[in-house]
């Protein structure tokens, strides 16, 4: 079982994850943007940073990567996709899930701790969680205000696909959501860093839980390739 | 032929736009205060060969649904230019 992390030019945090992924005794692979493959891994990860130094707009360029068409087959075919900050910046450009992440409401790049409630435990990063649970998680983004239009909130409320919400809004997010879904549960994205409340030391290990369904949804991802 | 063309990609009304929002704010603070409805929009230039206006239009419409503009929270209007 292989978590396979993208690393883009301007990527900061696969190194944080792949850390993450291994002190809970995963195995995690750096895949790198140029490459139109995910190289068989059983989950995929995309972290957080600068992707093309947020030109343009947050992940706007990074979603036309060749390892982006990879992920895209990768998630239509069920495997388990998570976007961490940037990385749900980018899968949100490349469509993977709706909405936008905009500019935070204060006009203020946040750099804190957030309590985060969970919503759901029907996705690839919940599934070892308890409704309710709250976690507390590191953020530390400019743009992480959560926008959509109001049929697509309608949606998310009513497929239960808001998977985590800040317990107080840092940032003007809609709805206080700090995660979002897909339909099926197997694509997630999310602007707190569970990489980073990993352990102790950290801080917080509350990330830990989200982690390691991760490396659930891999695992049973990684059976029915068998 | 060549296009000189502008594309100026704005906030989708109603959808929260901050930096308007702040810049809106400061003005009163400097004496202006009939100032609103404030907003700060992106402007991108480019040359393209094509063989009709229609035909570069059509190529510019395209590539702002791919690239230049998020339909989520932005919109654009197109204008050609003077070629210098």
């Amino acid at each position: 079982m292989k978590v396979g992390v993208v690393l883009f030019p301007g990527t900061n945090c696969e190194l944080d994850v792949q850390w993450a992924v291994e002190q809970l005794g995963g195995e995690a692979v750096l895949l790198w943007h140029g490459d139109a493959t995910v190289s068989g891994v059983d989950a995929v990860v995309v972290p957080g940073g600068f992707a093309h130094g947020d030109y343009l707009r947050t992940g706007a360029i990074a979603r036309f990567s060749p390892v982006m068409d990879a992920v895209g087959d990768f998630a239509a075919a069920g495997g388990p996709v998570v976007g961490i900050c940037n990385g749900f910046q980018v899968i949100t450009e490349a469509g993977l899930l709706p909405g936008a992440l905009q500019k935070n409401a204060g006009l203020t790049f946040v750099c804190d701790t957030a309590a985060l409630r969970v919503e759901t435990t029907r996705t690839a990063l919940t599934n070892l969680a308890t409704v309710g649970d709250v976690l507390r998680i590191p953020i530390n983004h400019f743009e992480g205000n959560y926008v959509c239009d109001a049929e697509t909130l309608a949606a998310l409320r009513a497929e239960d696909r808001i998977v985590v919400r800040y317990v107080d809004n840092p940032n003007g997010s809609l709805d206080d959501i700090a995660g979002i879904c897909n339909e099926a549960g197997n694509v997630v994205g999310l602007m707190p860093h569970p990489e980073r409340a990993s352990d102790p030391l950290l801080g917080s290990d509350d990330g830990v839980v989200l982690l390691r369904s991760l490396l659930a949804a891999a695992d049973e991802q990684a059976r029915t390739r068998t | 032929m060549r296009f000189a063309i502008r594309i100026d990609v704005t906030h989708v009304p109603g959808v929260l736009d901050p930096q308007g929002a702040t810049v809106e704010r400061a003005l009163p603070a400097l004496g202006y205060t009939n100032v609103g409805a404030v907003s700060i929009a992106k402007t991108i230039r480019l040359q393209l060969d094509a063989d009709s206006e229609a035909a570069a239009l059509a190529q510019v419409d395209e590539m702002c649904h791919k690239l230049l503009a998020n339909p989520v929270i932005e919109r654009y209007t197109v204008a050609f230019e003077e070629l210098v």
